[in-house]
Formats: structure tokens, C-alpha cells, sequence
């Protein structure tokens, strides 16, 4: 499977990584070179075959729903690039 | 007080416990080693104060009667790593300025088992990729160079800081992650010892996060005996982390026992590949040998779906790290860039913030993940995953322990695989099924090429069987006698 520059830029926009104009065919390229290269997975037959998703066949487990901790909003906010009155700030959103 | 720098951690444990070395001593020989060795880059923050900071309160517990395992050891520990108040980077520009308010697991334990930190190690940025070549902060050196050669070698990734620090004598051990190969390549590639654990050994809590079904934690070392320690002091169940293995911790040091007569090495015959240099299927020789002559049974095995691990890597953990990596969204630590409205601020943040191969595996997995694709790569990689861990558990009904090389080539110039991601990918060949399998590998030193460069081998063993892993690798080592070690051409004059 190969993918043009029309498909970069859309997955490009899923991944909310934006990507000027002029390196949509590059990338377009690179991707289609990793992508054919994986299609050799295509030559087993795994029709039977479950899925494994992780190497531990264990149940995750429960623990008691209880406050462990908390009340540290300081210390969590003290990242953000910008905030304000203990809150993170990002760009106006709702007009 | 340079032969300090030379120490293992078990020879500096015993002179530290007969009061003839001090943690202070220990710890301002490799701070000094540390400065000389810049050139490397093998440090994103190097931290003398706080090591001597640490090794003088370490001097004081001893004093007070009371040590741990690694009291007073001064350690290198992987940028991935988050350590409470110092500065995470994971090797990216979007982590900028980050200190975590919280101190992961595996260095806490190393802590309260008294061991020192030096400073935080380089890496390959969110530990995607084999050469070190991918970081913000630029690459690291590998301490190696080839005989009459004195181009740059890369030290392999994604954790090249720790493996340079430890070859190059200014950290005794370190901490180091393992997705894909990230321990047991750079091991390889600068004559150190690097073991990555059974998953869920190693708690990840607190570890940046790249590809959650694959990551795991371990260390780099000197010899086998200090790989043993460290992984004890690294190791333990944790809550925090929903995948920890709630399991016994053996004693890895007693494991060590030098006695493998009677146990079965597998020798897979899928690790054969078309074009290897011819001194790496001689190595590989070698170590049947030793392992022979030390009363093993070599049995040849089948390993057949070898061939379609890195390609089934290549969709799994693009795809875990495309979830993983959305956390960076310019809001709640980090680099911002800001934009016209929210979502030009995300675009320009994950632009500026990411580097080329990042994006390039966000994108893959995004597109691996995306509508009307996810069974045709992400399902199919999952069940080629099945069929790669069934191919181990059905060898290991007929052998204890699998001798493989640990990569099919020695340390390379820069540059050399930057341009074609795929043959990049292919240092990984011999490594990728373990993470894919979760099972324990380790790499030992064994020889060097013909350009004076280190070569290793892997050993791998069934889940939670570390210590049949190295019990394997400590015969190796003593068979190997490798005591070479690289020419200290990057120290500066003091």
C-alpha cells in the first residue's frame, strides 16, 4: 500500500501535527517505502490465529476505590506553560 | 584516583564495606571523568553537585550503620526517567523545561537501596531509534573508534548516553529502557553488559511512556555481576503500574554460579541472515563453543516467524506510541507554540516539539490505527505477535536458554543508515522478538571485529527466568575474557 500527499495531510490532521505543504511528498514517500515493506506480514495465514494484545494472559487487576492522594494542584500545574488562579490556560475555544 | 573510574560495583561494595573507599571518593573520581568526557555528549544533564550531594549523605548512612545494596554507587540514569524537581527530557524539544513532580519507581528504588545519581543520559528522542542520532540535544559518541580510523561512531540507541557513560568509565552502571533492542544494541555496540527484563519486571511507572506492551527497563553495566545487582535493586512489583508482574524477586547475584553443565542452549537457525559479516556468524561459533566446553547441550532450534518481527514491531509500537505521545499537547507541561486558535496550537506545538523520526511514527501509527486500516496492519500485527511468542514457548518445551548475536553489526559512522529509516531499523533484527515475546535477553561482549570494534551476544531466556540468563551470561564473559577497552582519546587535560 502506497499513500499520497492528500493521505499524509489527512493523518497529519489526526495526529494534530502540522506539516507544511512541501513535505507532504517526502513523507508521502518515506511512509509508502515503511508501509510496503511491512506487507511482507501478508504471507503468513493467521486466520486462526488470536490476536495478542499483551504477553501476560493475566485480568488487570481491582484495587479498593479508595483516595490514595490528591490535593496537589500545585505541584501538577506547576508545568504548564501557561495558567492561571491554579487552572491550565489554553486558547479561547468557544466564541 | 582515575582506577576508581575502573571499578565494578561489586569490587567498589567491598571497598566501600571495609571503610578503604568512601562514597565521596567513588563518586568525585567519576564527577571528574564526567567533566573530561563532554565531547561524548552522553549527558542531557549532568548533576555533580547533586552526586556529591548524595554520595555525602550516602557516606553518612554507611556511618550510621546502615547501607544498601548499591550505597554509595554513583549511576547514570536514562533521561526517561523522570526524577522529582530535575529536569526529563526523554531526548525531546517538546519536554521542555519539564521537572516531574514525582520520581518513577525503578530510580526510587535505586535510591533507597543508597545509590548516587551523576546525571541523566542522552537518548534517542522518546527512545525511538538505534543510533542516538534522533535527539534534540544531538548525538552521542560512541567511546569506541576503529583501529586507525578516528571517524565518530554511534553507540548505538535508543539509550547511547548510559552505554557511552559506562564504556567510557565516568558512570559504573546505568539505567537504561529497552523497546525494541534500546538496552541490549548500545550494550553491544560499546562492549558493556545490557539486559532487558521479563516485562512487567521492572515497574514503568514514572518511565516516559513510548510503546506500553513493549517497554522495559534495565541496566548497563561493566560485567554480568553488576548487571545481576542492579537489576535486584531496579526490579520490584508496583501497584502504580497496572502490567507489574507480582512475582517473587530472585537473588540474580547467587545465580551466578558459573555451572551450566546439563542445561540446553537453543541455537536458532532464523538467525542466519543474508549478507551478515562473516565475523559475526564466527562470534557466534565462538560462543557454541564455550558454551559446549562448559557442558551445555547445543540443540538447534526453529524460531520461523523470526523474519516478520521487526515488521510487526514496526506497526505496534508506531501505534502505541502515536497514542502515547498525544498527552503532548502544549498545555499541561512542555514546549507551547502558539497558534491562531486550539488546534493550529497543537499543530504548531507537535511540529516544533517533535523531531523528524518521531513524526514519522506518530504518523505510521496514526494511519495504522485510522478507519478502514486498523485489521488490515494493526490486528494482523497483533496475531504475527502471537505467533512470534508461541515460536519461543514451543523452543523452550526443548531448551533452557537461546544463544543469539545481539546485533548484526559492529558501532557504525553517523550518517551511514540516517537517510533510509528501514535499514536503521534493522540493528534490531536479533532483539525485537524478546519485547515482542516480553521475554528476558541479555547482551554480553565477546569479541571484537576486525576493525578493534566490541561485538556481543544475546542470551535469552523463558519469562521470569532471569537467572538462567545469567548464569548462561556469566559463562560467556568468563570464556570471553573481554578486557579490552576504549582508548580515552575525549579526555580534555584537567
Amino acid at each position: 500500500m502506497s499513500v499520497d500527499k492528500a493521505t499524509v495531510a489527512r493523518i497529519a490532521h489526526l495526529a494534530r501535527i502540522g506539516v507544511r505543504d512541501e513535505e507532504l511528498e517526502p513523507l508521502a514517500a518515506e511512509l509508502s517505502g515503511i508501509l510496503q515493506w511491512i506487507e511482507q506480514l501478508n504471507e503468513v495465514d493467521t486466520a486462526e490465529v488470536p490476536p495478542m494484545a499483551s504477553v501476560h494472559d493475566q485480568v488487570l487487576r481491582w484495587r479498593g476505590d479508595v483516595i490514595t492522594d490528591g490535593g496537589e494542584q500545585e505541584e501538577i500545574t506547576a508545568n504548564a506553560p501557561d495558567g492561571e488562579n491554579g487552572f491550565f490556560a489554553v486558547p479561547k475555544v468557544i466564541e | 584516583m582515575s582506577e576508581l573510574t575502573n571499578l565494578t560495583i561489586s569490587q567498589a561494595r567491598d571497598l566501600l564495606a571495609k571503610g578503604e573507599l568512601s562514597s565521596r571518593q567513588l563518586t568525585e573520581s567519576h564527577v571528574e571523568a564526567m567533566a573530561q568526557a563532554t565531547q561524548l555528549n552522553a549527558f542531557v544533564s549532568p548533576l555533580p553537585d547533586v552526586a556529591l550531594e548524595m554520595a555525602e549523605a550516602s557516606d553518612s548512612r554507611r556511618a550510621g550503620g546502615s547501607a544498601g545494596p548499591l550505597e554509595g554507587i554513583p549511576l547514570a540514569i536514562k533521561d526517561l526517567f523522570c526524577t522529582k524537581g530535575t529536569l526529563t527530557t526523554a531526548g525531546s524539544h517538546i519536554l521542555n523545561g519539564f521537572k516531574p513532580p514525582y520520581e518513577s519507581t525503578v530510580s526510587d528504588n535505586l535510591w533507597q537501596a543508597g545509590a548516587v545519581m551523576l546525571g541523566k543520559t542522552n537518548m534517542d528522542e522518546f527512545a525511538m531509534g538505534s543510533s542516538n542520532e534522533t535527539s534534540y540535544f544531538g548525538p552521542v559518541q560512541n567511546p569506541w573508534r576503529g583501529r586507525g580510523d578516528n571517524r565518530a561512531l554511534v553507540p548505538g540507541g535508543s539509550s547511547g548516553g548510559s552505554a557511552a557513560a559506562v564504556a567510557g568509565r565516568f558512570a559504573m552502571a546505568a539505567t537504561a529502557t529497552d523497546t525494541g533492542g534500546s538496552i541490549r544494541q548500545p550494550a553491544a555496540f560499546t562492549g558493556t553488559v545490557g539486559s532487558k527484563p521479563t516485562y512487567g519486571r521492572c515497574s514503568r511507572w514514572g518511565v516516559v511512556a513510548f510503546a506500553s506492551s513493549l517497554d522495559q527497563a534495565g541496566p548497563i553495566t561493566r560485567d554480568v555481576r553488576d548487571n545481576a545487582i542492579m537489576l535486584g535493586a531496579m526490579a520490584s512489583y508496583d501497584p502504580k503500574d497496572s502490567t507489574s508482574a507480582n512475582v517473587p524477586l530472585p537473588d540474580f547475584e547467587a545465580a551466578l554460579t558459573g555451572d551450566i553443565r546439563g542445561l540446553k542452549i537453543g541455537v536458532p537457525k532464523e538467525y542466519v541472515l543474508d549478507g551478515m559479516p562473516g565475523e559475526i556468524e564466527t562470534l557466534w561459533q565462538q560462543g557454541i563453543a564455550w558454551l559446549r566446553q562448559a557442558g551445555a547441550e547445543i540443540i538447534d532450534i526453529s524460531l520461523p516467524h523470526t523474519k516478520y518481527a521487526l515488521p510487526a514491531y514496526y506497526i505496534v509500537a508506531p501505534a502505541e506510541a502515536s497514542s502515547n505521545l498525544a498527552r503532548y499537547d502544549g498545555v499541561r507541561f512542555g514546549l507551547r507554540v502558539p497558534g491562531g486558535d486550539l488546534r493550529e496550537m497543537y499543530e504548531n506545538t507537535r511540529a516544533t516539539g517533535f523531531g523528524a523520526e518521531v513524526r514519522r511514527r506518530v504518523l505510521i501509527g496514526t494511519y495504522v490505527l485510522s478507519a478502514g486500516y486498523y485489521d488490515a496492519y494493526y490486528l494482523k500485527a497483533q496475531k504475527i505477535r502471537r505467533l512470534i511468542a508461541r515460536d519461543f514457548t514451543e523452543a523452550y518445551e526443548t531448551v533452557d536458554a537461546i544463544l543469539t548475536p545481539s546485533a548484526p553489526s559492529a558501532a557504525f559512522p553517523f550518517g551511514d543508515k540516517a537517510d533510509d529509516p528501514i535499514a536503521m531499523y534493522l540493528n534490531d533484527i536479533f532483539t525485537v522478538p524478546a519485547n515482542l515475546a516480553g521475554l528476558p535477553g541479555i547482551s554480553v561482549p565477546a569479541g571484537l571485529s576486525a576493525e578493534g570494534l566490541p561485538l556481543g551476544l544475546q542470551i535469552l531466556a523463558p519469562a521470569f527466568d532471569e537467572e538462567t540468563m545469567f548464569r548462561v551470561a556469566g559463562v560467556v564473559e568468563q570464556a570471553a575474557n573481554f578486557t579490552a577497552q576504549p582508548e580515552q582519546w575525549w579526555k580534555v587535560p584537567a
